[in-house]
């Protein structure tokens, strides 16, 4: 099966928390891949974020789980970038 | 356990609105208890298991009083700001972060709400205890309660002061200005 190398995902979160502690606790959740959120868009109680999260072999379920127990939703997989595991 | 309450507590900016009541309510109970104590010094001839039982009961109450109405209130408000939340991101919160801090936050508010005014009002206490135990450990009850309740009064003035990055020492003249106050119209209703 092949091995999630790069995904990018829309996702929106509440101000609370940060877009840096969200970061930390996503990486934290996946020591293996590189966490990048870029915001988009601004509301009066929430935030559209843009993640990328790239690595070796990025356990998506496990980051799903994590960004909705931070009270995000993932609205859409935007891009995905996927290689054969070795 | 413990990171988790923070990171509730974090997520709901909490720790404001907890410094702030037991702030409130710890001055709330020491006033009270310069208050009770205040009454009995100008009232002759009341025995000291008196004064206990009347301060204990007032201690309690407060207690049970900053306990209940906190959780009430706190539980109503986190609910609505949990709801508001929800319906912008258009789905339940119930598993997330957000939805254990409104089940856990104002159980922590409560209980600072109501463990404030208890433990200072049983700091105040101590004096009439000790005499209770021992006389001559304590040969002036009434006056050493008021002076704690004085002293504590202080100190909360001046942890306010560090909160608010003022000097320390005129936040907390401030507040003792309001305990003197309280203790004076004391005085005045009890000779007039």
């Amino acid at each position: 099966m092949g091995q999630i190398k790069k995904v990018v995902l829309d996702v929106l979160k509440p101000h609370k928390p940060t877009i840096l502690e969200m970061a930390s606790s996503l990486s934290d959740e996946d020591h293996k891949c590189t966490v990048n959120i870029k915001v988009a868009e601004v509301d009066e109680h929430t935030e559209t974020l843009v993640v990328t999260l790239s690595g070796k072999n990025i356990d998506l379920e496990k980051i799903s789980a994590k960004i909705a127990e931070l009270g995000g939703s993932i609205h859409s997989i935007d891009e995905v970038e996927v290689s054969l595991g070795s | 356990m413990f990171s988790q309450l923070r990171i509730l507590l974090h997520i709901t900016r909490s720790h404001g609105i907890i410094r702030r009541y037991f702030v409130v309510n710890g001055f709330d109970g020491a006033l009270t208890m310069l208050g009770l104590c205040m009454g009995f010094y100008f009232t002759d001839q009341v025995q000291i298991s008196v004064v206990i039982h009347a301060c204990v009961g007032a201690a309690i109450a407060l207690g049970m009083s900053g306990v209940s109405s906190a959780y009430i209130s706190e539980s109503a408000e986190k609910k609505k700001e949990l709801l508001e939340l929800e319906q912008a991101m258009i789905g339940s919160l119930e598993e997330s972060h957000y939805g254990r801090a409104v089940r856990w936050v104002p159980i922590v508010i409560a209980f600072v709400n109501g463990a404030a005014p208890f433990l200072i009002s049983v700091l105040i206490i101590i004096p009439l205890w000790l005499h209770d135990w021992r006389p001559d450990l304590v040969t002036l009850p009434l006056e050493s309660a008021i002076v704690c309740a004085f002293v504590l009064v202080f100190l909360l003035g001046m942890f306010l002061g560090r909160i608010s990055e003022t000097f320390w020492l005129w936040s907390g003249i401030k507040t003792l200005l309001i305990a003197l106050i309280t203790a004076l119209l004391i005085f005045l209703v009890s000779h007039f």
